[in-house]
């Protein structure tokens, strides 16, 4: 690429001024302006809500068990998810992009359903009420890790399948054992990718709303469904700005040392365009390969299956009752059929996955640009992330205090609904694309450069498919997380347009087989819409199928 | 080299122009969906909210106005939305204050005084405040809720006072949710100051949690998965839910029972009165007043128990026949001074969470 041509210089800092400005507009001003409410009593600096942070024993409390859940919780997901992303990237079998699919179905689903599966699997009356999980530290874990064993799965599995594995035979060859090779080979290169995953699961543990709420029960409050309770039940600001501004300086650190640890440099895995080739089955690699389907089974199926159980379940036996009244307003007490509200939030994700696109691939390029890689690109790289970690409820409260006059009067239209979830989106695209791009072998470009290739050429063979590989991923990402986007739904002023996550809470909130009936069926149907799509997208994302 | 610089500024100057037309678009969006139009009245309310088809379409045709909803969550952050946004409101009418949130409401002065059309129809015993800034437009009872099926195959009676409820046999069968994150668990919290005064009701809930009672953070988990009666089934045959559930749960359900599968105990129950008002710096004030007029119609509050499964505050307006057949009506409901709810909420939640879950 041509580094020095001052008119691409010119270009990137333009489109990267676009994307700074956008992040500014919808995040860093809205977040600041609730904030700043909250400490300033009449004009003056007051911080004294920050002290009642230390000195408030319920408040203590709550900080605590969220870090300690949240750390667990990013814990067990590593543990889970590393051995399943060998299995699942690695080896070659039948049905992968069905079992990648089915993992990523808890990510992509709202809160509220994932949680209500975990309640009817742990439930007295569940499957696995024996074990008496309900309520516990321990149920919170476990749907936190079903829910982020995904984030861990994906993208260490999608920098271990491009990894140049040649380094590893030769360590096999120079005699090494297989630990050995894999700690002192393996590992290192795929290191960006695990502290990014595991950057991303602490984060959305940290902040995650739905499921505490659903699952934890009154004991278990973190600061996150603290800073709800405080502002839209209390109207209590002030101390909601206290836990956002600890929040965010928590993210931030997070966010910091992260980048630091991860960072891609120069021992980072070189990235193979076509992707490795797959692993055939031996009996040791059968053995991995069975266990990790069995976590997965445990972990994603078992929840899931009940709610696709109770989608069919009706009152005289097993049917389709549920289904047939997805397209009806009858037998449901919504504005809009369900099927009506699964078109609105295809059309949302849509959207949002056009914004969050190209402003994460803006961010990653300029990240990754190997000189002449500038100051700004850096601040906006961190600076993008902090959406993860930030409030939902904040950020919705933000919009409404600040897109208050025109031309931005947009509290009350639609658009806000994808750009919220844009900006909840973007971190991924960025944080997907990076790893992918940083590491496109300088080689191979300068390889195919001595071969007599034009720059062109080059930017076709070598650059474009990185890119394009980074752009799907990124994609399937954003419109599956689009697709589930809860919290910060919820909190925006919503015309009627519903989306389905919102559906189904309503649903769940009317008494009457048919509300619940009609829940299930659409939280099925939410799931299928997402497998199939990431079915499309993982054909694209993961390389080479052996 | 002239050439690749080119292709890749081409696809960058592609990508800025579909953003910058997105950003564009998406100011041009709000425009056009605000439509400030003098034909339009936007009523901002909470989820609970709902209107027929055909109610909304002959409020529409007589006032010749286009109604649009803005939905903004549940009850209390709905009204905390329109607090903090009051010098420019998203909209003309703000339906969803009950007397538990209305001193709130009234204090941070978001509604401009309107008397409405047919006023004097609205029982008076409703009336939430004197200055006409809230029309009562429904009334909920929140009262617990048995299980029918599990009472008849257990030998044990079905209780019937809160201090019943007390009992460690009850106690244990009891989920309810809690105040300080669910309304529907602030009017039970308020049911008990009301019947054991401020003095004696901390020790009322001692006993309750001895007797093992479960607290759930919000409505839905309480009866779709904890409550036995409902199609969650769950393992607690009590919860704390409205005297409406009963009929919602034989009008939705496939096929209809002859018989509803849950009950009331009507002697638990708390009264939310909930009320409507305009905006005060409405866009639309005049289309505003007609919104609220239409509120408390007879079209509209017959509509309402069927969509939103509460009981109308107009005198004499009919309900349906589930609702006499399988629902209840408490007689004596417990009901508190909004200005004592407002000055003490917060110091009760306080107290409620150390007495039960610390």
């Amino acid at each position: 690429m041509d580094r020095h041509s001052p008119a691409l210089t010119l270009l990137r800092r333009a489109l990267l001024s676009a994307a700074a400005f956008f992040f500014a507009v919808f995040f860093l001003w809205p977040i600041s302006t609730v904030i700043t409410r909250g400490v300033f009593v009449d004009g003056t600096l007051d911080l004294s809500p920050l002290t009642k942070l230390l000195s408030n024993s319920g408040l203590r409390r709550v900080i605590v068990f969220t870090f300690l859940q949240a750390s667990v919780s990013t814990l067990g997901a590593l543990v889970l998810g590393i051995p399943g992303a060998y299995a699942f990237s690695r080896l070659a079998f039948r049905g992968r992009a069905a079992v990648l699919a089915l993992l990523t179905l808890p990510f992509v689903l709202p809160t509220v359903v994932v949680g209500s599966a975990f309640v009817a699997l742990l439930g007295e009356n569940g499957p696995l009420g024996g074990l008496h999980l309900n309520g516990s530290l321990a149920a919170i874990v476990l749907a936190q890790i079903c829910f982020n064993y995904a984030v861990v799965v994906r993208s260490v599995g999608s920098q271990w399948a491009h990894i140049d594995h040649s380094a590893a035979q030769a360590s096999r060859t120079l005699g090494a054992g297989p630990a050995r090779t894999w700690l002192r080979v393996t590992l290192p290169s795929i290191k960006p990718s695990i502290v990014s995953s595991a950057l991303i699961v602490f984060l959305f543990c940290f902040t995650s709303f739905g499921l505490i709420l659903i699952l934890g029960g009154p004991g278990t409050a973190t600061i996150e469904t603290e800073i709800y309770r405080a502002t839209m039940q209390s109207l209590d600001l002030r101390t909601a700005a206290a836990l956002s501004i600890l929040q965010i300086l928590v993210v931030g650190g997070v966010i910091l040392s992260g980048m630091r640890f991860g960072r891609v440099d120069g021992r980072s895995p070189r990235w193979r365009p076509s992707g490795s080739g797959l692993l055939k089955l031996n009996s040791k690699r059968s053995l991995v390969l069975t266990a990790n389907l069995f976590i997965v089974a445990m972990l994603v199926g078992a929840p899931l299956g009940v709610l696709v159980v109770r989608s069919f379940t009706t009152s005289s036996g097993l049917g389709l009752n549920w289904y047939r009244s997805l397209g009806q307003l009858g037998s449901t007490g919504l504005a809009e059929t369900p099927l009506k509200a699964l078109s609105n939030s295809l059309t949302f994700a849509a959207v949002a996955t056009f914004i969050a696109v190209p402003l994460g691939l803006i961010i990653a390029l300029a990240v990754t640009v190997k000189s002449g890689q500038t100051r700004s690109a850096r601040v906006m790289e961190r600076a993008v992330m902090l959406p993860l970690g930030v409030s939902a409820v904040t950020l919705g409260l933000g919009y409404l205090l600040t897109l208050d006059t025109p031309p931005l009067d947009l509290r009350t239209s639609w658009w806000l609904i994808p750009i919220a979830q844009a900006i909840v989106a973007t971190p991924f695209v960025v944080r997907i694309a990076v790893p992918i791009i940083a590491s496109t072998d300088q080689r191979l470009r300068d390889a195919a450069a001595l071969l007599g290739a034009r720059p062109s050429r080059v930017w076709r063979s070598v650059d474009l498919p990185v890119i394009r590989s980074a752009v799907a991923t990124g994609a399937g990402f954003a419109f599956a997380i689009s697709l589930g986007e809860f919290g910060a739904t919820a909190f925006i002023v919503r015309p009627e347009t519903t989306t389905l996550p919102i559906a189904i809470y309503r649903l769940l909130g009317r008494p009457g087989e048919t509300n619940f009936g009609a829940a299930m069926a659409s939280a099925v149907l939410l799931m299928s819409v997402t497998a199939a799509i990431l079915i499309l997208l993982d054909r694209d994302s993961l390389g080479s199928r052996s | 080299m002239i050439r690749f610089t080119r292709s890749t500024s081409l696809r960058a100057l592609l990508a800025s122009s579909v953003l910058t037309l997105l950003l564009l678009s998406a100011c041009g969006g709000a425009e056009g969906s605000a439509s400030s139009g003098s034909k339009t009245v936007t009523l901002v309310t909470n989820d609970s909210f709902a209107i027929s088809k055909s109610a909304q379409r002959s409020f529409e045709r007589s006032s010749g106005l286009k109604l649009r909803i803005l939905r903004g969550g549940d009850a209390g952050a709905t009204l905390n939305q329109s607090i903090l946004t009051k010098s420019r409101p998203l909209g003309d009418v703000f339906f969803g204050v009950d007397n538990t949130l209305l001193t709130r409401a009234l204090r941070a002065g978001i509604f401009t005084p309107y008397k409405p059309l047919g006023i004097d129809q609205i029982d008076p015993k409703l009336t939430l405040d004197s200055q006409a800034r809230v029309t009562p437009v429904d009334v909920g009872d929140v009262c617990v809720n048995y299980d029918r099926i599990w009472f008849a195959s257990h030998d044990l009676p079905i209780p019937k006072t809160l201090i019943d409820l007390a009992l460690p046999e009850y106690a244990r069968l009891l989920v309810i949710e809690n105040p300080a994150t669910s309304s529907t668990g602030l009017a039970f919290m308020l049911a008990t100051i009301a019947e054991f005064g401020e003095r004696e009701w901390r020790n009322y809930w001692s006993s309750l949690r001895t007797g093992g009672v479960e607290v759930v953070d919000g409505w839905e988990q309480a009866y779709n998965s904890s409550f036995s009666g409902s199609a969650g089934k769950g393992d607690r045959p009590l919860v704390v839910s409205y005297a409406t559930s009963p009929p919602a749960e034989v009008i939705y359900a496939d096929p209809r029972p002859s018989s509803a599968p849950t009950g009331v105990l009507t002697k638990t129950c708390f009264r939310q009165i909930e009320g409507v008002g305009v905006l005060k710096n409405a866009k639309h004030p005049a289309n505003a007043k007609l919104l609220v007029d239409f509120m408390i119609s007879k079209r509209f509050q017959s509509d309402l128990p069927l969509q939103m499964f509460v009981l109308p505050a107009r005198l004499g307006t009919e309900v349906p026949p589930e609702f006499a057949e399988f629902g209840a009506t408490p007689k004596d409901p417990y009901s508190l001074e909004p200005k004592k709810i407002a000055a003490s909420r917060d110091r009760w939640i306080e107290q409620w969470t150390d007495t039960v879950l610390r």
